[in-house]
């Protein structure tokens, strides 16, 4: 299982990596230090860690200096005789009494910094309460009666075995946080499930997300762009694949952006008013499958043994009778790792994602289950 | 001149107590030496075990893209890595090594709780084989990281998680025993003369380092157990929907592990300070200000857990303390770098191979230090926290720091045991290889951690792939390093030129200057005068 395709180690990983070694140093990313990132915050985070870096390197100097020196002269060879001092209750205190006042003196600003940055709850301009859920984002906006899902797109995932090539591998997501600039946003954070963080370098905003709390953090961010991020506490099996982006646009852009976002779930609503055919229903059910159940249900069905159970003949998904069915999807199972996705997903995703369930992956029950049903159900 | 006397002692001894033959030898021994010898070949056993783990880890991080194993499996193997690691390869070696040396050192014929000391040791190999079968499992072996954060540890867990518990416990009584058999040999077997004071500092630190694990083991068997509770009878300790808490699994949980932290460094002060001053010809300076200082540093490590917490919103008044009191940590250690390079100051240098390792360990270890410095100040944590730049950092103090200690001591102390001197070409090829390799394996983490890339991912995005290359090829280059090791110590053991009993021009201690090499079976019979 873990060596599939290994054929001539020692020579294959050497060659492998020389080749690409070399093709990298083109565009390479041999990035050596924290970013700068765009909010004031980030910059005091920058400047605290390059002042700490930089007493280090002073103190790393004269120690090793003085190891390096006794190396040189201090040494048999060179003829060197030992010297027989072995305490001076001076220099002790000396040596305790000087790093004590260089800790001070990082102490000092450290605290002003700690403050700024725990200062979330003064003036803050927009409220977004991140929702941590194994493993994808929720964002809603809490004045803009806004919320959705953000997942990692999916040019990432059909890519894992092979991402030569692929620029944006595990950078992209499907839906970023859209925020404006220069206005003080402050983020909520919550899980549904295990504890995640909500992590943004440029952002210097990392911030567990832990069920049955609610923890704060804020950004101002000062100048437009695409800001990546992810998820930073192990929170299961696709950790590495929590990815969080965002778009850091102008005011005008971000009122231009909500209007169309609050069209989207009016049109959306609308769409679950209707009658959908089952081709529709199984199509879109591929989809909500691969981005919400396939990484603990597998690609096939099968689940993970001893872990996550299998969709494939499961007696819910098979039970002619759906009740089962859809309460485990809308309000999911407590005491395990199945969530409730009422909040996630809309009804026409969860029709359609259970329709594909009992159709598809082995299983062909025949059922359709359309949007209302769920709708009633909820 | 004492030393004829005490050879014809160990003739008698020879004659008269000998160790029994054959597999029952190991099994039903209660002799220092040879639980000594049991614990370090299973931290052998276990450090090779656990860098296989390794390799898997850096094998998936050799390039972007999941090539080699499932997520779910590499979660294992981390898990795995860290669990093995700690409590399998660097703490039982450090036992080992107390089990061999402090009755040398101290002047006593064997440990104090012999009966215990076999029962210490028996615990493991089961405590492990109990871990290591969960791989094989249905579910796989635990994967929530060597931390098992609740709920990914409790509502969250792979069915395979009692056994961990279990595991856990049984490794946790081991410690415990084996701790209160070293205080009790420290306090009670002293030869007349030996005050605390004139103990060498690997009595001293392995001392305090058996009062920090009998007050946290505990703690952590707590963590687990109220682990099990809640997975099975229906409690909610960590269960937020049930009126629990998962904060304060974290909270209990560095309660134990910060302290555990200095279980695995004490001890590695102690052998530098007995190494540094045989090599430079010079007494150690500072002697009691570095145990002030071991007995500062294991009394900060009860009041600084939460700095590996500083992101789970803690009030800010908690995180200045936390930042206050961690950044403090620096002074003791500080006193202790100082004394080891002021001590070679003016001294008359020699370089063999437990030299290097242990010169290795103060430049490495202190790196380590910086970073560690840099990851207690709490604002910018929020950078650092749970990224590849922690990654590095425990690994140059638990790898150059514990670890190298480890080794240095091997080769200081093996022609003392064995009476053979090890192969010097060799150990110095093997410090060599392992230490550009290992600055290969870990200084570029420090780099990735700072660009961004967090710990414990199976698969990053492009920008990170160079940099995870390189570590990679250094990891191959140092677990490679460790199999040329093996070698030495089965060739070293089997043969080699005849020790002297003083071994080293400038040793001091008992073990060197009242003992024969190899020493016999049992130590002292005789109180040794002590100067």
């Amino acid at each position: 299982m873990i060596f599939k395709k290994f054929s001539s180690p020692g020579l294959m990983v050497l060659a492998g990596s020389l080749a690409m070694l070399q093709t990298s140093a083109t565009n390479a990313a041999y990035e050596l230090n924290m970013t700068e990132g765009v909010t004031p915050i980030s910059q005091e985070l920058y400047s605290l860690h390059m002042l700490v870096f930089w007493i280090c390197v002073v103190i790393g100097i004269l120690v090793f200096g003085a190891m390096a020196w006794s190396i040189l002269y201090h040494r048999k060879s060179r003829g060197a005789q030992a010297a027989n001092f072995h305490e001076s209750t001076t220099v002790e205190i000396i040596w305790t009494i000087v790093p004590l006042l260089i800790l001070i003196g990082i102490a000092i600003p450290a605290t002003g910094t700690l403050l700024d940055l725990e200062d979330a709850k003064t003036d803050a301009d927009i409220t977004v309460q991140v929702t941590g859920i194994q493993w994808k984002w929720k964002y809603t906006y809490v004045d803009e009666d806004i919320s959705f899902v953000s997942n990692l797109a999916q040019t990432s995932r059909d890519v894992f075995k092979d991402p030569t090539g692929n620029e944006n591998y595990l950078l992209e997501v499907d839906e970023p946080l859209v925020l404006p600039v220069n206005k003080k946003v402050r983020f909520l954070f919550h899980s549904n499930d295990v504890i995640h963080a909500w992590w943004v370098p440029e952002l210097a905003v990392k911030q567990d997300s832990i069920p049955g709390f609610i923890n704060d953090s804020w950004a101002t961010i000062e100048e437009p762009g695409t800001y990546r991020g992810q998820c930073s506490e192990l929170c299961g099996k696709d950790h590495g694949f929590v990815r969080i982006g965002v778009e850091a646009v102008t005011e005008p852009e971000y009122k231009e952006w909500l209007a169309s976002k609050k069209a989207a779930a009016a049109a959306a609503a609308s769409a679950a008013e209707q009658e959908w055919s089952k081709q529709d229903l199984l199509a879109r059910g591929e989809t909500v499958y691969k981005a919400n159940c396939l990484a603990c249900h597998g690609v096939t069905g099968a689940g993970i043994p001893g872990a996550f159970p299998a969709m494939t003949g499961s007696a819910i998904v098979t039970d002619p009778d759906p009740s089962a069915h859809i309460d485990v999807v809308v309000n999911g199972k407590a005491g395990t790792a199945m969530a409730s996705f009422k909040g996630q997903l809309n009804d026409v995703d969860i029709a359609s994602v259970l329709t594909y369930e009992r159709n598809a992956l082995g299983n062909s029950v025949g059922t359709v289950i359309q949007p209302s049903t769920i709708k009633n159900a909820r | 001149m004492s030393s004829e006397i005490t050879h014809d002692a160990a003739h008698d001894e020879h004659d008269h107590h000998g160790p029994a033959k054959g597999l029952m030898r190991w099994v039903t021994t209660t002799n220092h030496k040879d639980i000594g010898t049991l614990y370090l070949w299973l931290s052998f056993i276990m450090l090779l075990y656990g860098g296989s783990m390794a390799m898997i880890i850096r094998l998936e991080l050799f390039q972007p893209g999941l090539q080699w194993v499932e997520p779910h499996f590499f979660n294992q193997m981390t898990t795995m890595h860290g669990l093995v690691m700690v409590f399998g390869a660097i703490m039982p070696a450090f036992v080992g090594l107390a089990n061999w040396l402090v009755p040398m050192m101290i002047g006593a014929p064997d440990m104090a709780l012999p009966r215990l000391n076999n029962w210490s040791f028996w615990l493991l190999p089961f405590a492990f084989g109990i871990l290591a079968s969960t791989t094989f499992m249905e579910s796989g072996a635990p994967a929530f990281g060597w931390t098992f954060y609740a709920p990914l540890s409790t509502t969250y867990a792979p069915d395979s998680t009692d056994f961990f518990i279990f595991a856990v416990h049984l490794m946790g009584i081991s410690s415990v025993m084996g701790s209160i058999n070293i205080i009790a040999t420290i306090l009670n077997m002293r030869a007349p003369g030996m005050t605390l004071m004139k103990m060498p500092l690997f009595v001293w630190t392995w001392l305090i380092t058996a009062y920090l694990l009998i007050a946290v083991m505990p703690v952590l068997a707590g963590a687990v157990t109220m682990m099990l509770t809640d997975r099975h009878f229906g409690t909610s300790f960590f269960d937020a929907a049930g009126g629990g808490d998962p904060v304060m699994f974290q909270h209990i949980f560095w309660f134990f592990g910060h302290p555990e932290v200095y279980i695995m460094i004490l001890p590695a002060f102690g052998i530098i300070s007995a190494i540094i001053p045989t090599f430079a010809r010079k007494p150690l300076f500072g002697y009691s200000s570095m145990v002030y200082a071991t007995a500062s540093i294991a009394i900060l490590s009860f009041m600084v857990w939460a700095h590996h917490m500083f992101t789970v919103g803690m009030p800010v008044a908690g995180e200045l303390y936390f930042m206050y009191a961690t950044i403090l940590i620096s002074i003791p250690t500080g006193v202790k770098v100082f004394n080891w390079v002021t001590t070679m100051w003016k001294g008359s240098m020699t370089f063999e191979t437990p030299m290097l390792w242990a010169l290795g360990f103060i430049v490495m270890f202190t790196i380590g230090g910086f970073s560690g410095l840099m990851l207690g100040v709490a604002p910018v944590d929020t950078q650092y926290h749970d990224t590849y730049f922690v990654v590095a950092h425990f690994h140059y103090v638990l790898v150059t720091g514990a670890l190298y200690s480890i080794i240095a001591a091997f080769y200081y102390w093996v022609p003392k045991w064995t009476g053979h001197m090890y192969n010097e070409t060799l150990g110095k090829i093997h410090f060599w290889w392992s230490t550009i390799a290992v600055n290969v394996l870990f200084f570029p983490q420090h780099f990735l951690g700072l660009a961004g890339m967090p710990r414990r991912i199976p698969d990053y995005s492009l920008q990170f792939a160079e940099f995870n290359m390189i570590s990679s090829i250094g990891g191959f280059a140092f677990g490679l390093a460790q199999v040329f090791f093996l070698y030495i110590v089965i060739k070293t053991i089997r043969g080699g030129e005849k020790a002297t009993d003083r071994v080293w021009e400038g040793a001091t201690g008992l073990e060197f200057e009242q003992l024969p090499s190899p020493p016999p079976y049992h130590s002292f019979t005789e109180a040794p005068p002590v100067r």
